[in-house]
């Protein structure tokens, strides 16, 4: 579980995140959501320390994280795994190097032992016999699987993933999303995702927050979301066609 | 002067939060290979020119008959060695390795490979630069050593084939009036020339932001002041070592 509280962030004089509060919990798949330029981006940079919050706190199981001293900090991170917007892999190591990579830094696993972990986590993202190809010469897709197989080799508490889906065509994004939830409940991960994407707020929207202007306008499930009544919600959420019919029908 | 204040606080977070020292060992060696690679063909060819070309001239310009021909060798030797091989090697080095360090620091800045780093606990500075920096102090005085000595093959092969002196006077003004503290010098100098490359290219791709074209311009800035830095400092160590 995850807490934030009262965080605050901006940039120069720039409030981008103004008072959030949001609880991400335990098996579940945790979005956030927004327009772009909202913020959620700089939420998650915030949350996995990349960046540093004005105010506010960040409580892992418990654990403060933003003033937690270098130790605690350390020990929090190593139980991170992040996906990034582009995949992030190391462009000078093989798909198998950049999986095994985590292992490697952080953990005295006897070599045989890593390649085991390895080959098992590029199975459950099916990749079976990428093991060698540099992440220049596999698909988009594969390299966002890829990304999500470091992301969990060092059976990660918390994952992050931002927008994991952006680029890939319907098909590969819902395999990404059932991918996502899937794993998050079979190893009861933590699990936050930034998404401006409608069909994945449907698909697998266990717990959403809306941001909005800055600040947390909206928070609920996947089925709370299309009758909410707040108007900069429906917005965002009836902004597609194939929505506004979907609220048509189900009312 | 935000700059250099970065600069500094970037050398320092060089050495916080280190990993383990194996980890170190096979990546600086996987430098030393690529920063060895890189730049050992054009570094050699470059020196060998150097050296056959201030032989011809300094024989060309040295048309007096009061002055004996080895002066020509002597010549070469202390050109080479102060100036030529340390200095000159140091520009083509910034041009060569510093860029390719500016720029895949800064490619792995803009594809979040440094934020994934970061989010797996690791020190990117100190995991990705201190490397580098290591590697470059190997590698670099060993290039001007062998840039020197193939600089002063090159002045015997213009004297040999070029026909303006005889070899023999050659061999005799290398030996003339020797300091060996030139040879210290210039191993001192190559070492401050190598740290300044390295930490001054890495420290303009790691901050790089934005996009494909802020990398090709940190690339470009890496190079250019790695440049004049070489040449400031080239002025400074002359000033407290020799003068
Ligand atoms: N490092 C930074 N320095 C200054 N301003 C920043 C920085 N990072 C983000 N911002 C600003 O914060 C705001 C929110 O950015 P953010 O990247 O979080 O948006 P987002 O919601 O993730 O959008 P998108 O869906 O397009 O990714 C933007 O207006 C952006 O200009
Ligand atoms: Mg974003």
């Amino acid at each position: 579980m995850i807490e934030i509280k009262n965080l605050y962030k901006s940039f120069d004089d720039k409030k981008v995140l103004q008072d959030i509060n949001g609880t991400f919990m335990q098996g579940k798949t945790n979005l956030i959501i927004g327009a772009s330029g909202s913020g959620k981006s700089v939420l998650l940079k915030n949350t996995v320390g990349l960046l540093k919050p004005d105010s506010g706190q960040i409580l892992y199981n418990g654990r403060s994280f933003v003033d937690a001293d270098r130790d605690t900090k350390t020990e929090i991170r190593r139980e991170i795994g992040m996906l990034f917007q582009g995949g992030a892999l190391f462009d000078s190591k093989n798909v198998e190097q950049n999986v095994k990579f985590p292992l490697d830094v952080l953990t005295k696993m006897p070599e045989d032992e890593k390649m085991d972990r390895v080959n098992f986590c590029l199975k459950r993202v099916s990749l079976e016999n990428t093991n060698k190809r540099m992440p220049s010469e596999i698909s988009g897709g594969m390299q966002k699987r890829v990304g999500i197989a470091r992301a969990i080799v060092n059976n990660s508490k918390y994952l992050f993933c931002d927008e994991p889906n952006s680029g890939l065509d319907p098909q590969t994004s819902i395999q990404i999303d059932r991918l996502l939830q899937e794993i998050t409940d079979e190893y009861q991960i933590t699990t936050v995702i930034v998404t401006h994407d409608m069909n994945s707020v449907m698909e697998i929207g266990e717990y959403i927050i809306f941001i909005c202007n800055s600040r947390k306008l909206w928070e609920g499930d996947n089925k709370d979301i299309i009758h909410s009544g707040v108007k900069e919600l429906d917005d965002f959420v009836f902004a597609n066609n194939m929505m506004r019919k979907f609220r048509e029908v189900s009312f | 002067m935000f700059r250099v204040g970065q600069y500094v606080l970037f050398l320092g977070a060089l050495f916080k939060n280190r990993e383990s020292f194996r980890t170190y060992v096979n990546l600086v060696l996987d430098e030393c290979i690529y920063i060895g690679i890189n730049s050992i063909v054009l570094v050699g060819l470059v020196a060998v020119f150097m050296g056959a070309v201030s032989t011809l001239q300094t024989a060309y310009n040295l048309v007096n008959p009061l002055i004996p021909d080895s002066v020509i060798g002597l010549v070469v030797r202390d050109l080479t060695i102060l100036e030529l091989a340390p200095t000159i090697t140091a520009i083509i080095f910034a041009g060569k390795v510093g860029s390719s360090i500016a720029g895949n620091l800064g490619t792995m800045r803009i594809t979040e490979q440094i934020d994934a780093l970061e989010v797996m606990g690791i020190n990117p500075v100190s995991y990705l630069v201190l490397p580098k920096i290591i590697a470059t102090l190997f590698m670099y005085p060993l290039l001007v050593i062998l840039a020197g000595s193939l600089a002063i093959s090159g002045g015997y092969l213009a004297a040999e084939y070029g026909g303006v002196l005889a070899t023999a006077d050659f061999f005799v003004g290398l030996k003339q009036e020797f300091n060996p503290f030139s040879v210290q010098f210039a191993l001192i100098k190559s070492i401050v020339f190598a740290f300044l490359v390295a930490s001054i290219s890495a420290y303009m791709g790691f901050y790089t932001k934005g996009g494909a074209l802020e990398v090709g311009q940190a690339s470009t800035r890496a190079v250019t002041v790695s440049c004049i830095s070489i040449l400031l400092a080239d002025f400074v160590l002359a000033q407290l070592l020799l003068v």
